[in-house]
């Protein structure tokens, strides 16, 4: 046990760098996360911020590999009994962790435990609406959160002819500039990342349809898949015309698509909000960010769009006091001023409203043109059940299946139709998997 | 006759065994054991609750024609993974043993790639084919074709096999150059003063005389399809498009790792366990039998 401290301290020591005074006798708090790089650095800064701000606790973040891999850590720790304070788990996996009763506490139950102050009315509705119960209670603190938005390069609408300022709220006025740009000759009109996400899950929620059954499985382990409607099959059918006739071009399940548009091969992207801070750097192109379009012969649309990214989830089987240390560090993120700080420099949605104030006032819009856009679209209008995310068990494998499915249609394969319903059918038995595990 | 050593003792000779043994309970028996238990099983992926399903899990799986589709893509993948790196071996092996000057700078030089990691081989590969960055599929595209294995599965089949067997190949050049050299070099002074060509040599004479190699290559070979390919189908495809390159091994990786689907996974383990029992049978009994040691 004393080695372990000494330990412990070593590792604080390290962190901190000889910045602050660090106390031996401070209760350690352990931080499994999946940021490497800049995002890393950010995080590991919010960390030094909160050690040095207080002599309590010592807060430790490791990094664990992706998203997939920091969540298959914390599933192997705890079941070797060996549990970190805090993980971080991307949206995919909130069922997951949901359904794990035993194995997490819910950030409303350690806050209402620990007496700590918290008041969840101070968090954006849209972001934090993805990560609560649907009485409306808090299960994990909404971490890094982002949603899609439409990236132009506008020096390639001006090469084809086109005022870069041209409309592009909606899906039909984007056809016609896909049009255009492809007569031009552009090699890439328009390509995404994360299909997915944007063009089913978002889809249906920024035009009110279900993505699946009761309220998109926040209801239950007992939903189904329901996005063979009409509007996701009309919208893929349209891509699917698009990829066929050289005007969107698909590059790959993730964010492989955002080399070649940073690169400015591309004229339209939609990605991630998050997708900025690289946009930014990289590009040699004057770009803009747009709202994502919609379908304007869809009378519901555009509702709100939805979030993907991570939160993080506080692991149960802890002393009363390290939960003590865990409520404030929590807290302490959730703090207007690095939260704001966290928006500017990620492109991430700030998660309270305070943080948006303050970076509204300070002028930060102003400055980067753009920026904003993602919040307004995601508190815009108050959410439907339709568009309050979407919560499935083993949802990183149906989306493996829409992706195949995807792909079949990109390739000219299997007709929208068939593809989504397809992907409906198989993705059925999936959820049926997960209800027979979790009942 | 023989003389026959024989223990005094009855203990002594299971003491002397015990370390291989438990080696192997441990890190065999146990572990193929647990992957039998949890197949009967649908548990969550914290370990607190789990279902028993008997043989529900085998159903699920049979009864679903992906599954059943990753069977032909497995067959299809290691057939060509092993044909191609086993015949581009024993031609470089073969044109190698003829060299006189400069063999072992040759021979090193092949045999490089076996140290590069499966998981890096692959991304070396999808930087050169990579349809919009990468170098081979830029000229390609500059000869009229266009590359694209995001899309199109049989590119990308060809992609994963090219990638797979060539690390491959350094390993079975190795084996296959020690064969020819150790094959007498009267044999084949004799053919040739006989007045046989190069070629005939090798199809009557080199060939049989290196099945033993060769066999113990192809074993190792559809092994190394089977189990170990999975680094590079996960760097370059990720099992896809739609699901032209997901073999049964990634499968397994795919469901329990990235889908915490554990009862399914530990199912296709078993299954996996019993279709390599079978195929090690089939090659022993029947393809064994004509090789000549």
């Amino acid at each position: 046990m004393a080695y372990r401290k000494t330990l412990a301290g070593l590792v604080a020591a390290t962190m901190l760098a000889g910045s602050t005074t660090v106390s031996f006798a401070a209760t350690e708090i352990q931080w499994w996360h999946a940021f490497t790089g800049r995002l890393g650095d950010l995080l590991n800064e919010q960390v030094e911020k909160f050690n040095a701000s207080q002599s309590d606790y010592v807060v430790v973040a490791s990094h664990k590999g992706n998203y997939s891999e920091a969540l298959n850590a914390g599933i192997a720790a705890f079941r070797a009994g060996e549990q970190p304070h805090i993980l971080m788990v991307f949206e995919v996996g909130t069922a997951t962790m949901m359904a794990a009763k035993g194995a997490i506490k819910p950030v409303y139950e350690l806050m209402a435990e620990t007496g700590k102050e918290f008041d969840q009315d101070a968090y954006l509705a849209s972001v934090a609406g993805y990560y609560t119960t649907t009485e409306g209670q808090m299960l994990s603190l909404p971490y890094n959160s982002s949603t899609p938005v439409l990236y132009v390069n506008r020096d390639a609408l001006e090469a084809a002819g086109i005022d870069p300022n041209i409309d592009l709220t909606t899906w039909e006025k984007v056809g016609e500039v896909l049009d255009t740009l492809k007569a031009s000759g552009s090699a890439c009109p328009l390509t995404t990342a994360w299909q997915s996400w944007v063009h089913l899950e978002t889809l249906s929620a920024y035009h009110d349809v279900p993505f699946a059954t009761k309220e998109n499985g926040f209801g239950g382990v007992d939903t189904e898949l329901a996005f063979n409607g009409p509007v996701q099959v009309a919208h893929v059918e349209a891509m699917g015309q698009w990829a066929k006739d050289g005007k969107f071009i698909y590059a790959g399940r993730r964010n492989e698509s955002g080399a070649q548009f940073r690169a400015g091969e591309c004229a339209l992207f939609t990605e991630s909000s998050a997708g900025y801070a690289g946009v930014k750097a990289e590009a040699q192109f004057a770009f803009d960010i747009r709202p994502l379009p919609y379908w304007d012969s869809v009378e519901a649309a555009p509702v709100n769009t939805i979030i993907g990214g991570a939160s993080l989830w506080v692991m149960a089987g802890h002393e009363a006091e390290e939960y003590a240390g865990v409520a404030d560090f929590l807290n302490f993120l959730s703090s207007a001023n690095i939260q704001a700080k966290w928006h500017q420099d990620t492109g991430y949605l700030p998660i309270t409203h305070a943080a948006y104030e303050q970076t509204k006032a300070s002028g930060f819009y102003d400055a980067n043109p753009g920026t904003d856009i993602a919040v307004i679209q995601m508190t815009g209008k108050a959410p439907t059940a339709n568009s309050k995310g979407v919560r499935l068990g083993n949802f990183d494998q149906i989306r493996g299946i829409i992706d195949e499915e995807l792909e079949a249609v990109w390739a000219g394969d299997k007709s929208a139709k068939d593809a989504l319903d397809n992907a409906v059918q198989r993705g059925n038995q999936l959820l049926r998997r997960f209800e027979q595990a979790n009942r | 006759m023989h003389k026959r050593v024989v223990f005094n003792s009855r203990v002594l000779p299971y003491l002397l065994l015990a370390p291989q043994i438990l080696v192997t309970l441990v890190f065999f028996f146990w572990p193929a054991g647990q992957a039998i238990y949890q197949s009967a099983y649908i548990p969550d992926p914290f370990g607190l609750s789990s279902q028993f399903v008997g043989f529900g899990n085998f159903e699920f799986l049979l009864s679903d024609p992906y599954y059943l589709a990753s069977f032909k893509t497995t067959v299809i993948f290691s057939t060509l993974v092993t044909l191609v790196s086993m015949g581009a071996a024993l031609w470089l092996a073969v044109m190698a043993d003829r060299v006189i000057k400069g063999s072992s700078a040759y021979k090193m030089l092949l045999v490089w790639p076996y140290a590069v990691a499966p998981a890096v081989a692959g991304v070396l590969w999808l930087f050169m084919f990579n349809p919009n960055v990468g170098l081979v599929a830029w000229y390609l595209k500059v000869l009229g074709y266009n590359w694209n294995h995001v899309l199109d599965g049989e590119e990308a089949m060809g992609l994963v096999v090219v990638a797979s067997a060539w690390r491959q190949i350094s390993y079975n050049f190795l084996f296959f150059l020690a064969g020819l050299q150790a094959i007498p070099k009267s044999v084949i002074e004799a053919a040739a003063i006989d007045g046989a060509s190069f070629a005939r040599r090798f199809w009557t004479i080199v060939f049989p005389l290196l099945s033993p190699t060769t066999f113990f290559l192809l074993v190792v070979n559809v092994v190394y399809a089977f189990f170990e390919t999975f680094g590079v189908i996960h760097t370059i495809t990720g099992g896809g498009p739609q699901q032209a390159t997901t073999i049964l091994v990634y499968k397994v990786f795919s469901d329990g790792f990235v889908g915490q689907d554990l009862g399914s996974s530990a199912a296709q383990s078993v299954i996996l366990l019993f279709v390599v029992g079978l195929l090690t049978v089939v090659q022993f009994r029947y393809i064994e039998r004509k090789v000549h040691y």
